[in-house]
């Protein structure tokens, strides 16, 4: 992470603000946060994209501190594409004072605002839709308040009617418009969104999404559950490729603990990582096509997926949810020889990119479903807070294996496409080329496999091994105190990221001391880009509607949470 | 056909020369077993791994339960795979009562089965709480060999004329709490 210069932020918003004496700047684990008054959030994020400090908002986290006088945080995420530096801003509030809300600043704001609203029911000023967004329309209360029991649940007697947000009126009347309900059991929606249009012939008129079908509590889950018991848990979110959840959040566990994991660990991570960025992109493709009606490619995909898989199982006995990783390194070592069968394996995912381009990069049909549909420009790509292969496709070439290297990402060779009008053909080429880039890149890493220990071996965080708990009274010990007492983290504060499949997995950590952490925030990639979708299609045909939806790669686990 | 050269006159030695005889409900639920159609309900991690059933390697066809059906009017096996929220159980209850009967549920994975290790206040602690299951696949997600095994045990159930009583005594939970 790059060093903020704070002198000359400071004498910035001095000058700026008459009121810059009541601002904290302090510094939180390599972080810069800045703590402001409620009422001056707005104007203080305007300013800072303004002045192009940070032109890019990349999350909206609420926290809970029921003692306080004023018991709910908002920390916001600021990010800057060009330098790569990041600040938090703070706003502490209660129930029933609102916060300015900063969609007139970064359309992306919207939806963040709105689940800080659902979660903890602080109110956001100016926000024109502020109605609840995860959980379902007849829920009463706000789950992730530390007064809600996380297993207090409340049945649902219907679904909601079609419905439209206010401000999405399209200023042209039209006559003989169809309300059309897609989703969210149709083969397009992949089983949980739900998108809602009204139809002017074949022309989208205006639309409308729902999420939340797939809301299965997950922050509320983290906060009941020890530190290693989350890991299966992160699994779960982005389900087609796993392990990359696993990494990111015991990532941000790590930094928390000030520890480095050993360079054997690290490569297994990239190893992993990025063979699941592979079988990601490859249901992303599959998916794509079939709903686009090119079921061919379906077969040969998953044919790919299904060796990945099997390598997977090789290693620890799970194909789809490895939950590999453990806080400080990996839960085991890979077995003999595995390395050289992921390099075997590489051969034939080559061969198997190669098809795929055979079967659609030249495809008429294909290029003329995709081509020039769902474009967006970079900087509307920024506003709405797009990262990962959908920013790179719109031609802003950002990605955090670059940017910010983590692990021994420096130290490879592998270049980052880029695409520039963003449709979703081009997503599909970078995506391609991305994948052969994994390929590259776990090649490079097992050749080189570093040797020594796959995990730290420090027993304040890391179970002993077995023969040890079994063998000596030393280990027993360990075993026992660390069960007990649980891995307990320094108090404090984090937001860590790491580039996924999608785009920045981030996870925001607060942790009071105790075993579990107080706070997990995930910022999902594909949430801040789903939120464009109504834009993207209205005024598209309604065919295209399935087009934009695969090319975006919605996974429901880590849209909803 | 030609028939067979008369032997003596007794005619169910007749018949046995050229055809075998069944009973009508057992032909019709061989009939059933081994042509049901899914509609693959795949909501989360279970639906990816539902993907690799209905795959090349593990090819649900070999059970001719290969014509996956997105409409409820078309299908006749439904295939619960991934957390059912209490958002969604409106929509699923929906669903199934939009089937044509004979109809079969299979609850693929914990959570459709119990709501597996998600206790919390958004998820249904299982599907059986608002429609009735024909058979629950334990795993999280389940063997791609799992569900097959699944299928097969509902093939059996099929065959046997299984007495269903949860499915004949089931009643819709949303119309129950509005009358």
């Amino acid at each position: 992470m790059k060093k903020l210069n704070l002198d000359m932020y400071r004498g910035a918003i001095a000058a700026r603000f008459p009121e810059a004496n009541r601002f904290q700047f302090s510094e939180s684990y390599g972080a810069v946060v800045l703590e402001v008054p409620r009422e001056t959030v707005r104007d203080v994020l305007r300013f800072f994209k303004e002045k192009n400090y940070f032109n890019f908002l990349m999350n909206i986290t609420g926290v809970d501190y029921p003692d306080r006088q004023e018991r709910f945080e908002v920390v916001y995420e600021l990010f800057n594409t060009r330098d790569y530096s990041r600040l938090r801003v703070k706003v502490r509030t209660s129930e029933d004072k609102p916060v300015p809300s900063v969609i007139s600043v970064w359309k992306g704001a919207d939806w963040f605002e709105r689940e800080v609203y659902d979660m903890f029911g602080v109110k956001f000023e100016g926000h024109p839709n502020l109605r609840r967004i995860l959980t379902h329309h007849e829920f009463v209360g706000h789950p992730l308040r530390k007064d809600y029991a996380a297993d207090l649940q409340q049945p649902c007697s219907s679904a909601l009617p079609i419905h439209f947000d206010v401000g999405t009126e399209p200023k042209e009347k039209a006559d003989n418009l169809i309300p059309l309900n897609i989703g969210p059991s149709h083969p397009a929606t992949h089983g949980t969104l739900r998108v809602m249009v009204e139809l002017n012939g074949e022309k989208v008129h205006r639309a409308n999404v729902e999420i939340g079908y797939l809301h299965r509590c997950f922050e509320k889950m983290a906060e009941t559950h020890p530190y290693n018991q989350v890991i299966p848990y992160t699994d779960r979110l982005n389900y087609c490729s796993a392990p990359m959840n696993n990494i990111g959040y015991c990532k941000a566990v790590e930094r928390l603990l000030g520890v480095e994991i050993p360079a054997r660990a690290q490569a297994m991570r990239v190893v992993l990582a990025e063979l699941s960025r592979f079988i990601d992109h490859v249901v992303c493709i599959g998916a794509n096509a079939v709903d686009l009606g090119a079921l061919t490619g379906f077969f040969h995909l998953f044919t790919l997926r299904e060796k990945v898989y099997s390598i997977f199982e090789k290693l620890c006995g799970a194909r789809l949810t490895v939950s590999m990783t453990r806080v400080g390194g990996m839960a085991q070592d890979a077995p003999p020889g595995w390395f050289d069968e992921v390099l075997q394996l590489c051969k034939e995912l080559r061969q198997g990119v190669s098809e795929i381009e055979t079967l659609l990069t030249n495809n008429k049909i294909w290029i003329q479903r995709t081509q020039n549909v769902g474009a967006i420009s970079a900087e509307e790509a920024l506003q709405w807070g797009y990262t990962g292969p959908c920013l790179r496709a719109a031609g802003v070439g950002l990605d955090l294996r670059k940017a910010e290297p983590y692990y021994m990402y420096d130290e490879l060779d592998f270049d980052i496409p880029v695409g520039s009008t963003g449709d979703v053909f081009e997503r599909y080429l970078v995506r391609v080329e991305e994948m052969k880039q994994s390929v590259r890149i776990v090649e490079q890493v097992c050749k080189n496999m570093p040797s020594g220990d796959y995990t730290i071996r420090d027993k304040g965080i890391v179970l002993p091994e077995k023969k040890d708990v079994y063998g000596n009274i030393e280990g027993l010990m360990n075993h026992f105190m660390l069960v007990i007492n649980g891995l307990r983290p320094p108090v404090g504060e984090v937001y860590d990221s790491t580039e996924a499949a999608n785009g920045e997995l981030g996870f925001h950590l607060v942790s009071d001391g105790s075993g579990v952490p107080y706070r997990l925030k995930v910022r999902p990639p594909c949430f801040a880009i789903y939120q464009s979708f109504s834009e993207s299609i209205t005024g598209g045909l309604v065919a295209d509607v399935i087009s934009v939806l695969g090319s975006m790669n919605l996974i429901a686990g880590e849209l909803d949470r | 056909m030609t028939l067979p050269a008369q032997t003596n006159n007794d005619l169910s030695d007749v018949s046995k020369n050229f055809a075998f005889t069944t009973r009508l409900d057992d032909l019709v639920s061989w009939g059933r077993k081994n042509s049901m159609w899914p509609l693959p309900y795949g909501t989360a991690c279970c639906g990816i791994e539902l993907m690799s059933v209905m795959g090349p390697k593990y090819d649900l066809a070999r059970f001719g339960a290969e014509v996956v059906r997105f409409s409820p009017r078309q299908a006749d096996l439904l295939l619960v795979a991934g957390t059912i929220t209490e958002k969604m159980g409106p929509i699923l209850v929906h669903i199934y009562e939009q089937m044509l009967e004979p109809k079969y549920v299979l609850s693929m994975g914990a959570c459709a089965s119990s709501g597996g290790f998600y206790r919390a206040y958004h998820v249904m602690q299982g599907i059986d709480k608002v429609i009735p299951v024909d058979v629950y696949v334990p795993g999280c997600p389940p063997t791609p060999e799992a569900v097959l095994d699944g299928v097969m045990t509902l093939q059996k159930m099929i065959a046997d004329h299984h007495p269903r009583p949860w499915k004949d005594n089931w009643v819709n939970p949303y119309e129950k709490t509005k009358s």
